[in-house]
C-alpha cells in the first residue's frame, strides 16, 4: 500500500525562501537549507523548491543550494522554475535532486518532457502545471486553462489535455497548482485535481490552497490526490508536518507515522 | 574501502550523501581495481534494465561484479541494481541480467486494484510498508512500521526462500533478498530517511555469516 504524500513547497529567490499570495507579496521565511532539514525532521515525505529568480546570477546560488540540501536531507526533493533546456536539468539533478520540475519550458517546448524522459528516465521528470478557471468554451473544453509566468501569461491550453499530452511524451508525476486557489489558504481547488488525477495514469500532487488539515483529507480522498502540497499553513508555524499526519492517520488517511 | 559502483545508470551523489551521513563515507567508482580491492560494495541505479547491461559490459564491470560477489565481501544491490542481480527482465522487449540470483524480473500488470483504491498507477512511487520476513542484522535498529521510498513499474520473482522482505503494491512482493553476502532491495535506503539511513549503517557493518 502506498502512503499520501505530504511535500512542503519552498519557493526560493536569490537563495532565500520565500512565501507570496497569487505569486505576488513575496516576504523572507528563511534559509532553504534550514527549511529544507526542518521539514525532513517534521516528516515531510519529499520537498519541492521553486526557483524564482529571474537572474543568471540566481541560477547558480540554486544549484548550490540544491547541493547543500542533498548532503542534508534523504527524502526526495524536486526542483523546478526557469528550466528550459536539458543542460539546465542535468546541473540540478547532478546537484542532488531526485526530480525535475518543467513548467513554462515544457509550454514552450513540449518535446523537453520527451528529452529528460528518455535521458533520466520519466520518474525524474515532473510536469508542473499552473491552472486557471476560465469556464468551458470550445477552446477549453474543460473549464481550466493553462496559464504561465506566475499566472499573468494564458497559453490556449486545456488543463486536461495538456496533462495527457504530458503523460504521453514522458512526463512520469503533475503538480498541479490551482492559481485561483494558491496562497488563499481556503483549500485545494477539488474538481481540477480530481479532473486531472482521475484523468492520467501518473501520480498527481495538488498544490494551492492549502489551511486547515481537512483541506489535505478532501484533496486526498474525495479528489484522489496521491500528494498534497503545503506551503504557507507550514511556514509560518501555524501548524506541523507531524500533525497534519496525525490528523490525516485519526480520519483513515493512509500516511507515513514513522520516521 | 566502500565502494559504490558507477555505471552510468542514474545519478549517485545521494546513495553517497547517505552513506557518508550514517558515518560511512564511500568513493563513487567505476575502475574495476576499485571493486577488487573494496571491502565492501554498493550497487545501485535506475532507468532501464537494457541500458545498464550495456554500460556494464561497455565498463568490463561485469566480471569484476561476479568476482566481487563470490569473493564473499558484502554486496548490496539497491533498485535497478537490485533487480540486475536477476536473471532474466521482461523491460525492454526481454533483458539477459546477471543471473546471481535466480528469479525474473516482470512488470506491474495495469488496472490492479487495492482495498477502496484503484486502479493503482504504475510506477509504484512513494512510501510502502516493508515487511521483514526473517530477522537479520540488517533490520536492527528499525521501527516495526518503517516505510522505505520506491520508484519502480517492475519487479524480481525470486526463489522464495531467498526473499527477506516484502511489500505491497496490488500484490505482495519482493522488497528484498538474502543470500549469502549478497543482499537487494527494491526501494532506495537512501531517500528513506531515518530508517533508510539505519539500514545503510547496518550494511555498513555487517559481516556476513
Amino acid at each position: 500500500m502506498l502512503s499520501k504524500r505530504i511535500i512542503p513547497c519552498l519557493d526560493v529567490r536569490d537563495g532565500r525562501t520565500t512565501k507570496g499570495v497569487r505569486f505576488k507579496d513575496n516576504v523572507d521565511i528563511g534559509d532553504p537549507v534550514e527549511m529544507a532539514r526542518y521539514y525532513y525532521d517534521q516528516g515531510a515525505d519529499e520537498l519541492v523548491f521553486y526557483d524564482i529568480t529571474a537572474s543568471a546570477e540566481g541560477r547558480g546560488i540554486m544549484i548550490e543550494v540544491v547541493r547543500q540540501v542533498a548532503r542534508c536531507i534523504f527524502i526526495p526533493f524536486s526542483v523546478g522554475g526557469g528550466l528550459n533546456s536539458l543542460e539546465a536539468m542535468r546541473a540540478v539533478l547532478l546537484a542532488g535532486a531526485e526530480k525535475v520540475s518543467l513548467n513554462s519550458g515544457a509550454v514552450a517546448n513540449p518535446d523537453l518532457l520527451r528529452q529528460g524522459a528518455a535521458a533520466f528516465g520519466r520518474q525524474c521528470v515532473v510536469l508542473g502545471m499552473d491552472v486557471l478557471r476560465v469556464g468551458a468554451s470550445a477552446a477549453i473544453p474543460s473549464g481550466y486553462e493553462v496559464v504561465t509566468h506566475g499566472g499573468r501569461r494564458r497559453t490556449g491550453l486545456d488543463a486536461l489535455r495538456w496533462a495527457r499530452q504530458a503523460e504521453a511524451l514522458g512526463a512520469g508525476e503533475i503538480c498541479l497548482n490551482s492559481i485561483d486557489a494558491d496562497g488563499t489558504c481556503e483549500g485545494y481547488e477539488l474538481t481540477l485535481t480530481r479532473l486531472i488525477a482521475t484523468g492520467v495514469g501518473i501520480p498527481v500532487i495538488a498544490s494551492g490552497g492549502a489551511g486547515r488539515p481537512e483541506h489535505l483529507a478532501e484533496v486526498l480522498t474525495t479528489a484522489a490526490a496521491d500528494a498534497a502540497l503545503v506551503a504557507s499553513m507550514t511556514h509560518f508555524g501555524g501548524v506541523t508536518i507531524g500533525q497534519l499526519k496525525g490528523y490525516l492517520h485519526e480520519r483513515g488517511v493512509k500516511v507515513r507515522m514513522t520516521w | 574501502m566502500i565502494v559504490i559502483v558507477d555505471y552510468e545508470a542514474g545519478n549517485l551523489t545521494s546513495v553517497a550523501a547517505a552513506t557518508a551521513a550514517a558515518g560511512f563515507p564511500a568513493r563513487i567508482s567505476s575502475d574495476p581495481a576499485d571493486i577488487a580491492t573494496a571491502e565492501r560494495l554498493i550497487f545501485p541505479g535506475v532507468g532501464a534494465a537494457a541500458s545498464a547491461m550495456h554500460h556494464l559490459r561497455r565498463l568490463g564491470l561485469v566480471e569484476p561484479l561476479r568476482a566481487a560477489v563470490a569473493s564473499g565481501k558484502p554486496f548490496l544491490g539497491i533498485c535497478l541494481g537490485f533487480q540486475i542481480l536477476f536473471e532474466h527482465s521482461d523491460e525492454d522487449g526481454g533483458v539477459d541480467l546477471l543471473g546471481l540470483f535466480r528469479g525474473r524480473v516482470v512488470r506491474f500488470p495495469d488496472g490492479m486494484t487495492e482495498a477502496g483504491q484503484g486502479p493503482l498507477k504504475v510506477p509504484h512511487m512513494g512510501w510502502s510498508r516493508v515487511e521483514f520476513t526473517r530477522s537479520m542484522p540488517l533490520r536492527d535498529g528499525l521501527p516495526a512500521d518503517s516505510e522505505f521510498y520506491f520508484v519502480h513499474s517492475y519487479y524480481p520473482e525470486p526463489e522464495p526462500s531467498a526473499v527477506c522482505a516484502t511489500a505491497v503494491y496490488g500484490r505482495r512482493f519482493a522488497a528484498g533478498v538474502a543470500c549469502g553476502n549478497v543482499i537487494g532491495f527494491q526501494f532506495h535506503p537512501e531517500k528513506s530517511g531515518r530508517p533508510g539511513l539505519q539500514l545503510l549503517r547496518n550494511f555498513c557493518t555487517w559481516t556476513p555469516a
